[in-house]
Formats: structure tokens, sequence, C-alpha cells
């Protein structure tokens, strides 16, 4: 495996220079609509739109000049200002548009231009629409700083950033105590995940002096094998929380508490992706580690399966394309660690998963509104015939993500697998398993919400979405079918002097591999239609004694999990020392009541020695002050 | 025939503190001869003009070309860069604080101080006094009293100046603990809690002075570092007097098991005072701290860096666990305060001195107390606006949906809850790097991987509140006050320091790098 020298990004100059606009826009659209209020709420939503297309206009305008540029001049630093000089410490936020980041900002901002457009509609009759539409401006704003930042330090501001406007939008509705409490979820683990990150970052300070990508990336080569594993885990913490891998996936699943256009935008499309990007952009970090570059291809290869799993046995609609999500970003981070051979491919099927997840979610949405917020697919079934346009344009992303030849999906998934053969036979095979699961999960879905007979509730009457929902659903409809065959040949060439890689052959007729694939899919096809095609659904999930249902539809039992390991333990532990301060401390303090009790009381109870109590205390300490330094001179 | 020598005294270099303890002293004038209805604003318009001018004179001696340095006094007090800088962060902290002392808007046109500290809650007398609208402005003088006391106790250069200034600091906030004007006796109680614990901490400081004057035969820090270094006696006199002084002075820090004070008494004083003593106090207390221990005891700082790291790992344990189930405000800040003390400690266990051009551990620590400082002055001040029928409401659930009351405050509010957390573009978050990139070069990486690990529990505790805010449906009966500027300037202040620090920390960092050497 020869990995290139990184090339030494140029000097911005002409456009390049305003790349900071990207960014600055929609944040400064997001302030203005929080701040002033109830003037902006006729217009606050198209301003917002407005700020996200003109991120996206500059996006398509420097990848326009890079396409002209030679390879070799296509990255571009852009310094922005001196953040932190003093002594050792020089870091500098900038931004870096290089071959990678640019696909990332034209996927954030044209995926979400569109899902801004299409909320138009969806949240239509919310009356806080404005604030929706600001957070998801601010969440576009934290997404590009994440994206084109040039060091980690910068990255890791707006992957704070991003934290917190996903955190704000689960728990939009906050009418709904699950949302609250899901939004709280998703925050505890993603704050495990920040640990590592945190850590990480750190070490690159100590290490390198230095956290830019370049700087990084020249010094990575000589790192010791332990430094570099441990980096390398410590990234991995962090790509696991943000990217909902196992161990941390809990929180993806109860993200879906927010309003749909997030869980398209945020929770699908773009931010759950940040730890691919993440892995992908450290990739001089995890080439010094064989265990790290591991670890990442065992995390892929287990989420990918429990994704599948979890979206096998769910009834909830959104519940089941979480789960498909978490799957799929398995399979990108069993590319990304595979090394060399899968960046290309990691990449290239985290955006054409961009496009037909996007495209599904917000179909999902689309049927929800008709179905007045129903989300249980055993009570939709033939909606095809009434919602034509979605109907159709699902069925576009239904055909991208299980791989039929010719969509999206069926170029980089076959890849992937395709690589991860080479490299390991175990991960080759989870990786084709996977791919029938999928095609299971997804012929599943769309049996039992578009076909089959109606099983709809009363007063409910399905109809059409608005043209602001469904225009969006077909553009990315159309992307979904052609966005693989446009990037296939492209897209490792294009990213070899970001990823350091080399173009790998990659044949247009399916190998014996590639047919093998085709035909888990048709068999998982196969099954589900036998399954839930031919027989009529039953309105309640049947109860089942099976074990691998119950598993999946408590979620792999991940909840309980944590709660046992890290929820209980942590609570029991503050409740202890809680109980032990008020008893010995609080008693006098208890508030207003001792206040009206009487001077006597008060004095009585002063008198019980709670004083004394903390002179005790202090006495402890005393003796642990002594324990310690006698311990320090026998050591 | 010996010579005596007549005492010397650096007039133009010390005149800051003199400027703060003349204002004290003609404050308590005030008081004999004007009429009472004029003390409140000339005592108001005094301490402000008082503490502004000797800022200017701070800032004219730092300035100037010669003799701005050095030891002073006798060789009592020690003028160096660590003392300019920390005297100019009491002198604004301690403005800001005093301000919200001053604040008679809130309530009905009465300060947060009671009419009559001296009668008993509940007589006669006490309702007298409440309906002839009487106040005690005396808390201002005793407020600038304390600010000289921690002036000196942070540059005082032998242990017996740093006993005088450590009483001197102390005695007024434990008067000024027990004059709230509601919840009166558990003001009291905290008053008396505090004075009894503070005597007790006193009295371990003076032994620990005693022991050390044993082994060294001198007070001077100076003198104690060379004895140190060239010892007569056993260490083991040493090490308790040294043991001893620290305990002394992590009490004042609010470092555990030395804290229980600390949550008593800071929701039993009435709120400004709490705030007066969360930065002022801790910024004396870290101050002195940090050079006893670096200047006196340097040469032994493998003995005593094992002890602090162990202390500052559970003070950063038991603030942050038990902030996380807290349900009054001010008991929150508490423990949040304390767990800052072991954030802080964590730096001061790096000790890594100052190698040119690099940041130091004093300078960080200087740079998370001027951020942690800034936040704490506008949370209490807030803290004063949140209101019910009876004053402050300190039960978090009563700060529910604040948010849709006056999203001014509540964001406000937020900003200085991330600050705290440690948020990435706040002034906390720089602190918190820096404090643990001193621990990290001086050899500590146990210590800082432990802090990462608090600091983001921590992170839960102050947005669990921000959740509150915004997302829950708003209490009953809570209003936010409306405050006059005494009120607004130190809350606007304290939030635009605080995203201002995080943006652009730069100034600050090369300040407290380039002038954090000590004197000896």
């Amino acid at each position: 495996m020869i990995t290139l020298e990184a090339l030494a990004p140029v000097a911005a100059t002409g456009m390049f220079s305003y790349a900071w606009l990207m960014i600055a826009t929609p944040a400064v659209v997001a302030a203005i609509l929080l701040l002033f209020g109830s003037i902006l709420d006729r217009i606050g939503h198209w301003l917002a739109v407005a700020a996200v297309l003109f991120s996206f206009s500059i996006a398509a305008c420097l990848f326009a000049q890079q396409l002209q540029s030679a390879p070799d001049a296509r990255a571009v630093a852009v310094p922005m200002f001196e953040w932190i000089t003093t002594g050792m410490w020089h870091i500098s936020a900038g931004l870096l548009v290089d071959q990678l980041s640019i696909l990332f900002a034209l996927l954030v901002t044209g995926v979400g231009a569109l899902i801004h457009i299409y909320s138009v509609g969806y949240m239509a009759h919310d009356e806080r629409r404005r604030r929706f539409f600001a957070y998801l401006n601010l969440f576009i704003a934290a997404m590009l700083t994440l994206v084109l930042a040039d060091n980690y330090l910068v990255l890791f501001v707006g992957w704070e950033g991003v934290g917190l406007a996903s955190y704000l939008l689960i728990g939009f509705w906050q009418h709904k105590p699950s949302a609250a409490a899901a939004g709280t979820k998703a925050f505890v683990m993603n704050r495990i995940g920040d640990l590592g990150m945190t850590m990480a970052i750190m070490a690159m300070l100590a290490l390198f002096g230095s956290s830019a990508f370049t700087a990084v990336n020249a010094a990575a080569p000589h790192l010791e094998p332990f430094w570099a594993t441990t980096i390398g885990l410590l990234l991995l913490l962090g790509a696991c929380g943000k990217s909902a891998q196992v161990p941390l996936q809990a929180w993806l699943l109860d993200a879906m508490e927010g309003p749909t256009p997030v869980s398209a935008l945020i929770h699908a499309a773009t931010m759950v992706t940040a730890g691919v990007y993440l892995v992908v952009r450290s990739h001089a970090i995890f080439e010094m580690s064989s265990a790290a570059s591991t670890a990442v291809v065992v995390v892929g290869c287990v989420t990918l399966m429990a994704g599948a799993w979890i979206g096998s046995s769910k009834d909830d609609i959104k519940k089941v394309l979480a789960g498909s999500t978490m799957s799929q970003i398995g399979y990108m981070m069993l590319a990304a660690g595979l090394g060399p051979v899968g960046y290309a491919f990691a990449i290239f099927h985290l955006l054409t998963h961009g496009f037909f997840k996007a495209n599904m979610f917000l179909g999902a949405g689309s049927v929800m509104h008709g179905m007045d917020d129903d989300v249980n697919m055993r009570h939709y079934g033939g909606l095809a015939k009434v919602m034509k346009v979605t109907f159709w344009t699902f069925a576009m992303g239904y055909l991208a993500i299980i791989g039929v030849p010719g969509f999206a999906g069926y170029f980089s998934k076959d890849h992937i697998i395709e690589a991860a053969f080479e490299v390991s036979t175990v991960a080759g095979v989870t990786a084709l398993i996977g791919a029938g699961i999928t095609a299971f999960y997804m012929t599943r879905l769309m049996v039992m919400t578009f076909l089959g007979e109606r099983r709809w509730r009363e007063k409910v009457h399905p109809h059409e979405s608005p043209w602001v929902m469904t225009v969006p659903l077909i553009i990315l409809a159309f992307f979904s079918v052609v966005a693989g065959a446009l990037m296939n040949n492209w897209i490792q060439e294009w990213l070899e002097p970001a990823t350091g890689a080399h173009v790998q052959e990659t044949a247009l007729m399916p190998g014996p591999i590639g047919w093998a694939t085709l035909l888990v899919v048709a068999s998982g096809i196969a099954l589900a239609w036998w399954i839930f095609g031919t027989k009529p659904v039953p309105n309640v999930a049947p109860a089942s004694g099976n074990p691998f249902t119950v598993t999946g539809r408590n979620d792999l039992f991940g909840d309980l999990i944590n709660d046992t390991l890290v929820v209980r333990p942590t609570l029991a532990v503050s409740r202890g020392v809680v109980t032990g301060d008020d008893r010995i401390i609080d008693a006098g303090a208890d508030g207003l009541a001792g206040v009206f009790s009487g001077l006597s009381s008060q004095a009585r109870r002063l008198q019980t020695g709670q004083v004394r109590a903390y002179a005790l205390t202090m006495t402890i300490g005393v003796v642990l002050v002594g324990a310690v330094l006698i311990l320090t001179q026998l050591a | 025939m010996n010579a005596i020598t007549a005492p010397t005294f650096e007039w133009l270099q010390l005149a800051p503190i003199l400027t703060v303890l003349l204002a004290a002293c003609i404050g308590i004038g005030i008081e004999a001869a004007l009429p009472r209805r004029w003390r409140f604003v000339s005592q108001v318009l005094l301490f402000e003009l008082a503490i502004g001018v000797a800022f200017v004179l701070l800032v004219m001696s730092w300035l100037s070309p010669k003799d701005n340095l050095g030891l002073m006094a006798m060789d009592s007090i020690s003028l160096d860069g660590p003392s300019y800088l920390m005297w100019g962060a009491l002198l604004v902290f301690g403005l800001l604080s005093m301000l919200v002392f001053a604040e008679r808007d809130l309530n009905d046109g009465a300060s947060s101080f009671a009419a009559s500290a001296a009668s008993v809650p509940g007589s006669a007398a006490e309702t007298e006094a409440s309906l002839a609208r009487h106040e005690h402005s005396e808390v201002f003088p005793l407020a600038l009293f304390s600010l000289t006391g921690m002036m000196v106790f942070v540059a005082a250069n032998d242990l017996l100046t740093a006993f005088v200034a450590l009483e001197v600091m102390s005695l007024p906030l434990y008067l000024l603990s027990g004059m709230a004007r509601r919840r009166r006796l558990l003001s009291q109680e905290a008053a008396l809690k505090y004075f009894l614990l503070g005597a007790l901490s006193s009295a371990f400081f003076l032994f620990g002075m005693a022991l050390t004057y044993g082994f060294t035969g001198s007070f001077d820090y100076g003198r104690i570092s060379d004895a140190i270094a060239d010892p007569v006696y056993g260490r083991g006199l040493l090490y308790t007097g040294m043991a001893f002084l620290a305990i002394g002075l992590l009490f004042k820090i609010g470092a555990v098991p030395f804290h229980n004070w600390v949550p008593d008494v800071y929701v039993g004083a009435p709120t400004p005072v709490t705030g007066f003593m969360a930065i002022c106090t801790k910024l004396a207390a870290v101050g002195a701290t940090v050079r006893i221990f670096y200047v006196g005891f340097g040469g032994e700082r493998w003995a005593w860096q094992p002890l602090v790291a162990v202390v500052a790992v559970i003070t950063m344990a038991i603030g942050v666990v038990v902030a996380l189930t807290q349900s009054d405000m001010k008991r929150l800040l508490a423990y949040s305060s304390i767990s800052h003390a072991g954030f802080i400690l964590v730096a001061v266990v790096g000790a890594t001195a100052g190698v040119t051009g690099q940041m130091n551990s004093f300078g960080s620590i200087l740079f998370y107390l001027v951020a942690y400082g800034f936040a704490t002055v506008a949370a209490f001040a807030i803290v004063t606006m949140v209101r019910n029928q009876a004053g402050e409401v300190h039960e978090i659930s009563g700060w529910a949906g604040l948010g849709r009351k006056s999203p001014l405050l509540a964001g406000i509010f937020a900003v200085l809850m991330l600050s705290f957390a440690g948020i990435p573009l706040t002034g906390g978050f720089i602190g918190k790097w820096a404090v643990f990139s001193a621990a990290w070069r001086g050899g500590y990486a146990w210590l800082v991987l432990a802090a990462v690990a608090f600091s983001l529990v921590a992170a839960y505790v102050y947005l669990r509140v921000i959740v509150l805010m915004f997302f829950a449906e708003p209490a009953d009966g809570v209003v936010v006050g409306r405050a006059s500027g005494m009120t607004w300037v130190p809350v606007a202040l304290g939030a635009l320091a605080s995203a201002y620090l995080g943006l652009f920390p730069g100034p600050l960092l090369d300040l407290v790098t380039s002038a954090s050497t000590f004197l000896r």
C-alpha cells in the first residue's frame, strides 16, 4: 500500500478568500431569526432558505474553480484569524477547502437547501416555525465549520455546534416528554464521544504542538505505535458518539422524536456521517496503527449488522429508517477502516446515502403528513395510489439503498463489499449478509406502507403533499438514481490527493462477488415479499417469543445496557453523596420552613452539631493530608 | 550601638491598596457623620470612585518605567507581575460585584441587606427598622476592607503579613454573610458557621506558620526557600508546617474536604455578597496559595504535588457529582464553584515554571480565574433578578421556562452556563485548555484525563439548567425583576467578556504569560 505525500494546500486567492461567507451567512441569519422575534414570522423561513442557497452557490462556484485548476492546486487554505497565540500555542482558525471538504460542503448545503424548502411546507402549521428555521441555519453553519475547518480544534467547535443544534432540534417539540428525554439522551451519549475527541486533540497538541491537519498529517508517519493507536482509538470513540456506532448507538433511534426534516438532514444525511469524515480526515494516524484501523472495521461490521437487525423488527417507519441509517454508516466506517483502498468508497457511499436517505426520510415525512402524524406502518398500506409522487420518489430511494444495478447505492455499496473481501473474508461476508438484510427490511417497509390493503385508522384521509414538499423529493429522487453512475469513476481520482490513496480499477460489470451480492439481495426481497406481501399484515404487532424479534424491537437492549452499566451507578453515587451531605450538612438549609420555626429551634439545631460535623470533616481532611504526605515520602 | 533604620514605605507603588483602605476608612466616617438618607448614595459613589482611582493608579504604576517591580514595605509586600495582575483582577471583580450590592430597584427601593442586622428576626425592632426603611450602608466599607485584605494577601511576601491580610479579608466577610434582608435566620446561621470554621482554619494556618518558622527560622518566603535548599533540621517539622498551611489555604479556596462551609454560606449569605465571595475570595486565596507554594515551598514540590493532586481529584469529583442532583440554584452554583476550585488546583499541581514564551501554571490559573470570575459575577447578579412574591427564587424548578419570560436574560445565563461548562467559543473553554495543558506539561497526564472526564460530566449540570430554561413549561409566579444599571452592568459585562475571551483569548493570554514571574 503506497500513500502519497500530502500536498501542502495553496494560499487562497480570488473567490476562495470569501469561503468564510458560506459559514457566516447562515450563522448571521440564525442570529437574526432568533433575535428579531415575531417581526420575521412571515418571511423568516424564506430568509433561512435564501441563506442556505447562497452558501450552496458559493460552494458550487468554488467547486467549479477547483475542477478547472490543476489537481495539485485544488486544496486551498483560507486563513481566518489567529485564535490563540501564546508561547508554544499557535492555533489559527482557518478553513481548508480541498477535494474532500468541498464535497461535504456541497452535500450539506445542497441537501440542506432542499430540506429547508421542504420544511417550509412541513412546518407550515407550527407556531414556532421561525425558531425551527433559526436552528436549522445554525446547524448548517456549524456543520460547515466542522467540514471546512483546517485543524482539529476548529473542527471541534463545529462538532460541538452540530451537537447543540441537533440537541435543540430533537427536543424541538418540547411539549412531548419523550422528545425532551431523547434530546437529553443524545446529549449524554455524545459527551462520551466528545471525551475521546478532547483527549485526542490534547494528545495531538502535546505530541505535535499543533492541531492543524497539515501538521498532524506530516508528523503522523513518525509517530510511535503506542500513540498512534491511542489517538486513533480516541478519535474512533468520538466518531462512534457522533455517528451512532456501537456501543454509542442508542441515541439515534430516540432522536427520531424530532421533526422529520431534522431526521433527514441531521440524523441521516449530514451530521451522523461526521464520524466517517473524521476517520478519513485522520487517515494518516489510522495508517500508522493496525490496531486502531482494525477497531474501525470491527465497529463498522458490528454496527451494520446491529442497525439492520433493528431495522427489520420495528413498526415505526422512522425507526426503521434510523436503523437503516446506522447500518449504512456502518458500511462507511467499515470502508474507512479498510485503509487507502476504502477511503474514496466510504465517501462515495456517504454521498449517495446522503441523497437516497434524505429522499426516503422526507418521503416518510410526506406520508406522515398525510396520515396525521401516525408513524406506525401497520396503520398504513395501499398508499401508492393516493400519494403518487411520494410513492415513486420513495421507490427510487428504495431501489438505490438495496443496490439494484444502475441506481446510486449499487455502485457505492458494491465497491465496499468487494474491498472488504480483499482485506478480510469475515468483513466481506458481514457486508454481504448485511446487504441481504437491507433488502429484506426495506422491502418490508415498502410493502407495508405503499402496497397491500388499506389499514388506515378512522378519519384519516391520506393526500399528496404540497409542491414545496414534493419538488425536493423529486430532485432527491433524481440524484438517488444518477449520483452513483455520475461519480463512479470520477470520485477516486478526485479524492486521491486528499486521502492519499491510489485509484483502484472498478469494473462496470459485476464480478463474482457482485453477482453473489445481487443474489443475496434478491433473496432478501423475495423473503420479505413472501412474509409481508402475500399475507395480510396484522394491525397490532404479533406477540413474539422469537428472541431475535424481541431483541430487535427493544433496540438490542441498548437502553437496558446503558441504564445498568452507566446511568444507575452514577445516579446512585450522586444520591449517596447528597444524602450524606444532607444528613450532616443540609439540616439548616431546608429553606423557609426553618426560618418560620423560630430562633430557638434554629439555635437548638445549631447546637446539635452541624458545625461540629463540619469541623469533623475538616479534621478528617487533616488526616488525609497527613496520610498523603507520608505515603508520598514512603513511595 | 546599632543604628535604628527608619522603616521605608513605597507610597507610590502601594497607592492602589492604600486608596481602597482609605476609602473604607472614609466610609466609616460617612456612617458616623452624614444623615441617614445621604449615606447610601455617598457610599456608592465613594466605592466606585475609590476602586476607579485605585485601578488608574495601578495601571500608571505598572506602566511607569522604573521601580515598578520589587519588594516593598520592608520586604513584606512583593510587587511583581502576578501581584499587578491579581490586583487588577481583584479591583475589576470587586467593583462589578459591589455594584450589585447597590441595587435597590429590585426590592421596592431597598437593598438586599437587612434593615437592622442586630435586631432579632421577627421582632418588633426589625419591623420598626423595616418600616423606617433603614439600610445598612456599612456593607460598602466592609467590602472595601475585605478587598484591602485580599490585595495584601496575594502580594504578601512573608507569612506574618499573609496571616494579617487573611484576617482582614475574612472578618468583614463573616459579617456580610449574616446580613441578608430575607431568610435572616439562614443568613445568620451561615455567618456563624463561616466564622467558626474560618477560625478553625485560621488556627491551622497559624500553627503551620509556627512550625514552618521552627524549621526555617524565618517567615519570609525567600528565606523559607533558602532554608529548604539547605536544611538544618529533619524535614518532619517542615512537612507538618506545610500541611497545616495548605489546610488553611485550601479552606479559603473551598477545596474538598474543607468545603463544607461553601454550600451553606453561599446559600445563606445575601446573593450579592455570595457573588463577591465566589470570585474575589477565591481569587485571593488561589493567588496566595500559588505564591506561598511556588516561591516558598517550590523546592519541596515533589512533596506537595501529590497532595494537591489528590485534593484536586476529590474536589472535582464531589463538586461535579453533588451538583448533578441539586435543586437549589445558589447551591448548584456553590458546588459549581467547588468543582472550579478543583480544576484550578489541577493547574497548581502542574507547577510549570515560567519558560520564556510559554504558558505556565500561574498564567493559566489567572486566565481561568478571570473567565470564571466574569461568568460568576454575572450569574449571581442574575440570581438576584429572578424573583417571586417572597424575594429571589432559588429553587431551580422556579427557573423553568425563563427563556419565554425574558429571552435576553435567559440567553445571557445560557452563555454563562456554557462558559462554566467549558464549551468552545467561551472563555471557560480556553481556561480549561490552559489549566489542563499546564498540568499536562507538568507531567500529570493522569490528572488531566481525570479532569477532562469530570469537566464532561460537569457540562451536564449546566446544560440541564439551559434545557430547563428554554424547554420547560414556565413556572407560575416567577418574574424577572426590573433591575437598574447596577445589576445590568455586571450582567452585560460578564456575558460579553465570557464570549470575548472565547473568541479572542490572545491579548489576555499574552498578558498573563508575560507577567507571571514571581519575585522573591
